[in-house]
């Protein structure tokens, strides 16, 4: 017999979540109209603030926090090792384009 | 803080414990998931190769664009509270909660839905955007990306509110599915997208059909956990197609 689903959060705690999530969408969305950061470093920003969200939805809404370790690295490594991937080619040949320009 | 109930199953004698400490189910649902992220990956990938390599990259979003989007985001974090209290609602095997929950997710999901459809419909009746032109720049490849992009998640939107609405109400979700999808289809223009997008209703009656008639029960607390999983991965997934695509291209 194993225990398959420990899920030890109040339904309060879900609603900080949510709080929170909702406040990261507003600053999201006031950097976007302020536009107070350049293109570039604003994506860095929107793309970290965006995966502090998926954190918080995994984390908690998901109950992955919940899970065994091995099956938490598991998912989070090989996920995150794919994005690398794509990641590291896609965006140096974008970058390269931009400063060599289209030939 | 309140304690959920634990779920235990009973798998001595039959089987070897997981390896991963929880049902089959979950596991194959977070595989989907593990798959899911690629394919999204993959778009969303595209979708900034096109946005970094392009200086010419259009920038269509105006002011109520970003409000109705936002609008969106805040319907599809709502859905996932009221889904995550619907799992717990689903461990204290409180079964009308479940459903009520289950209810207010599906009705935050189409309201998202509807949302991205009337921006859809703005876009191309209105800007005259297609897959492969726009007016606002010489970049013909921003159509694509969008709609693929965003057309593959409102797909997955969709599924979602079906999955949910069988684990909600079953068989008797059916006949719900079918209305929508006759009044979808007689009331939408012969010419929208959505005239024929649509039968994804339609394909999702029998599909659920299917599944109820030929393996009918009584959904647990088990169901809807990985159901609640899916559903939250299509709001986590519009996390980063919300920054990239609306937040990145707003017309100030």
């Amino acid at each position: 017999m194993h225990d398959v689903s420990a899920h030890t959060d109040g339904k309060m705690t879900y609603f900080w979540v949510w709080g929170a999530l909702l406040l990261l969408t507003a600053v999201e969305v006031v950097l976007a109209y302020k536009q107070i950061l350049q293109p570039v470093r604003m994506l860095q920003v929107l793309l970290v603030l965006s995966v502090i969200k998926a954190g918080l939805i995994t984390m908690y809404f998901m109950h992955l926090k919940a899970e065994l370790p091995r099956m938490r690295w598991l998912l989070t490594i090989s996920v995150t090792a794919c994005f690398f991937l794509m990641w590291v080619f896609f965006f140096r040949d974008a970058d390269r384009i931009l400063t060599l320009g289209v030939k | 803080m309140a304690t959920v109930q634990h779920v235990v199953h009973d798998t001595q004698g039959a089987y070897e414990p997981s390896l991963f400490g929880t049902y089959s189910k979950k596991i194959g649902m977070w595989l989907f998931l593990a798959s899911d992220t690629l394919t999204f990956g993959a778009l969303l990938v595209a979708y900034s190769y096109g946005r970094v390599s392009n200086p010419a990259w259009p920038t269509p979003f105006n002011r109520d664009s970003i409000i109705n989007a936002t609008i969106m985001t805040a319907c599809l974090l709502s859905s996932s509270l009221t889904m995550v209290l619907a799992v717990m609602a689903g461990n204290r095997n409180d079964k009308a909660w479940v459903r009520n929950w289950l209810l207010a997710t599906m009705f935050f999901g189409a309201a998202f839905t509807v949302l991205h459809a009337m921006e859809w419909t703005k876009l191309i009746v209105v800007e005259k955007m297609t897959p492969s032109s726009n007016v606002w720049s010489s970049v013909p490849l921003f159509g694509g990306t969008f709609f693929t992009l965003t057309g593959m998640h409102m797909l997955h939107v969709t599924i979602g509110i079906i999955y949910l609405g069988v684990i909600a109400l079953r068989k008797k979700f059916l006949p719900v599915l079918l209305v929508l999808w006759a009044l979808g289809f007689f009331l939408t223009p012969s010419d929208s997208v959505f005239h024929l997008g649509i039968h994804v209703l339609l394909i999702g009656a029998v599909v659920s059909a299917i599944v109820l008639f030929l393996k009918p029960k009584d959904y647990d607390a088990n169901d809807v956990e990985v159901a609640g999983l899916y559903w939250h991965f299509v709001d986590l997934v519009w996390m980063f197609i919300f920054p990239l695509v609306y937040l990145m291209s707003t017309k100030v």
